[in-house]
């Protein structure tokens, strides 16, 4: 296995190679470049980066108004600061006249680590997909995360991607491997039940599924990257394929992928669904995989749920 | 200045309050006062600053304007339909459903409309970005906006206007409807925010004080911000909330409430004997 890189990293290196290629681009930070890896592109094309300072209501605002002449805007910071704190910036100003503003928040989730709760953001996909017309893609690799910064700068619309602090390992690094916004990407066939999972989860939906078959369990797994607009066709087919869906992700269960792929099925091809991912509460301090752990959110997380999930699927 | 040209800016911005007082009170909602007070500076950049074609209303080379206190709309509208950008019969469809007059400002809806807007304190940094896009543009085009004394208790005003000057945003020109009341009063006793010259100065803008509707005031100052380099400028405008409309004037009771038939009709005959009295043909 290739060593592990954090799609930060990722992000921070694709904007790099994508702001050779695309002179629009331009790139806004509060504070953290070193951190979001927009760092990166401040030392390529210092003419195209501006640090808005710690002030992200004002830089959301200021990204808005260089879309509107005809800039690529990518604004970073934390997903708690992007998402939460500027949510109504972003509804009003980006998304409610559509403009062409790229969010690209880092530091995403649990695995944040030691900081603790006040920046383990676990509501980012829950607020971003309630604004029409916005595209939510959290990647599940450095290999997606550098295909959706490509796929969001030809995409002309607004746009939030999620990226993680924790180094994680390449999945997707096969000659096969396409990215198409909206379009989820079948990882594993399976018949018994389907494992859908987002960003870091969707490797411990690989493992659990390796975990299931030696109990005799036969687990799909699907990469939904984009929570919005949902893959609602490849939903539908596993549900009928397996009858019973597990959805897996590092954010509250409550309002992100899990209810987006509940909301999807319920009203067109009701099937169990037992979501797994933050059982709302609060993150807390401490070294990133000791919390996932803490939190289940891992392998033997997801199998217990498939164990809940095969029981309402065999109750019925 | 020649007095001819002021007397045409007065004729057009009584015109604006006329409209925008016609829409407000046919959609029996709206915000008259906020509107009023800045029909003069609308009347000066649509008619005399402003570089914009109601014909190529996407110009990339326009001037901007964002209207960031965008309950004042109804004088916005009246000001761009009196441009040229839409039919003037429209403003009657303010705020109703299946038109595109929106209670505040939709630019996918409106022609001539730079920004949407509406949730204060986040037009003017978006016109810090478009100045900043003709920085970096090499652009000769000018970005103005327009805040109330009231939105700048709002925290990102500040946030705004510590950027501007950080990256010298001296093609950027703010003007502050400074009319002294909000909704629930009067600024002062809400929450004071003056002394404003001091806070802009300490900020490192320059700062001009004008009244709001004095017309060689007002086209002095986009004069002098046009020339200043190096920073950003705000316009202070001290105007009266609900000029033009004697039972108004000085009302925050009027901030956000439509007259009805008897007060319209008013007003109406206030601002047509004004009209008149200006001399000339209409």
């Amino acid at each position: 296995m290739a060593d592990k890189i954090a799609t930060r990293e990722a992000y921070g290196n694709a904007i790099c190679e994508f702001g050779g290629v695309y002179k629009d681009i331009v790139v806004l930070d509060a504070d953290l470049a070193e951190a979001t890896k927009t760092c990166m592109f401040k030392k390529k094309y210092p003419e195209r980066f501006f640090d808005c300072g710690i002030a992200e209501n004002n830089m959301t605002c200021v990204a808005a108004g260089l879309a509107t002449a005809g800039k690529i805007p990518f604004v970073s910071t934390f997903a708690m600061f992007a998402a939460g704190r500027s949510f109504e910036q972003i509804r009003n100003s980006i998304g409610y006249p559509h403009l062409n503003v790229k969010i690209c928040a880092t530091h995403a989730g649990i695995s944040v680590g030691e900081d603790g709760a006040t920046h383990q953001c676990n509501e980012d996909i829950a607020l971003m997909r309630t604004i029409p017309g916005m595209v939510v893609i959290n990647p599940s690799d450095a290999v997606e995360a550098k295909a959706a910064v490509e796929a969001v700068i030809k995409y002309n619309g607004p746009a939030y991607l999620r990226f993680g602090r924790l180094p994680i390992s390449i999945i997707n690094d096969n000659p096969d491997y396409k990215f198409e916004i909206g379009k989820a990407i079948k990882m594993a066939d399976g018949i018994d039940v389907t494992i859908v999972a987002n960003g870091m989860m969707v490797e411990e939906a690989l493992i659990a599924r390796e975990m299931l078959f030696s109990e005799g369990i036969s687990a799909a797994v699907i990469n939904m990257h984009t929570v919005k607009p949902i893959d609602t066709e490849m939903l539908i087919a596993e549900a009928q394929q397996t009858g019973a869906i597990v959805t897996s992700e590092e954010h509250n269960v409550i309002g992100g992928l899990g209810s987006a792929v509940a909301e999807a099925l319920s009203e067109i091809c009701p099937v169990p669904v037992v979501r797994h991912g933050v059982n709302d509460e609060f993150g807390k301090s401490g070294p990133a995989k000791a919390l996932l752990e803490h939190y289940s959110l891992n392998a033997r997380g997801i199998c217990e749920k498939v164990k809940i999930a095969l029981q309402l699927k065999n109750s019925r | 200045m020649s007095e001819n040209k002021i007397l045409e800016l007065k004729k057009i911005a009584t015109e604006i309050r006329l409209g925008a007082l016609e829409a407000v009170y046919n959609a029996k909602s709206g915000h008259p006062g906020g509107a009023l007070s800045s029909a003069d500076i609308l009347a000066c950049l649509y008619f005399s600053e402003l570089n914009v074609n109601p014909q190529n209303p996407e110009d990339v080379n326009r001037d901007r304007f964002v209207l960031s206190k965008g309950h004042s709309c109804p004088a916005y509208y009246s000001a761009l339909a009196l441009k040229g950008f839409f039919n003037r019969s429209e403003l009657k469809n303010f705020r109703q459903l299946g038109t595109f007059l929106q209670g505040h400002p939709d630019m996918k809806g409106v022609k001539g409309v730079d920004m949407s807007t509406g949730s204060l304190g986040q037009g003017f940094s978006v016109a810090c970005g478009m100045a900043l896009a003709a920085k970096l543009d090499n652009k000769d085009y000018r970005t103005y906006a327009l805040i109330g004394d009231g939105e700048s208790q709002e925290g990102q005003i500040w946030e705004a206007t510590t950027f501007a000057a950080h990256y010298h945003l001296d093609n950027l020109c703010l003007i502050v409807d400074n009319n002294g009341l909000q909704i629930d009063g009067k600024v002062k006793d809400v929450m004071n925010i003056m002394p404003y010259a001091s806070k802009f100065k300490a900020f490192g803008w320059n700062v001009i004080s004008i009244d709001g509707h004095d017309y060689e005031q007002i086209l002095g100052a986009f004069d002098t911000a046009r020339k200043t380099k190096g920073k950003p400028t705000v316009i202070l405008a001290t105007t009266v909330k609900g000029k033009g409309v004697s039972f108004m004037e000085n009302q925050a009771g009027w901030h956000g409430k439509a007259p009805n038939e008897d007060q319209y009709n008013l007003a109406f005959s206030e601002l047509t004997m004004y009209k008149n009295s200006l001399g000339g043909k209409n």
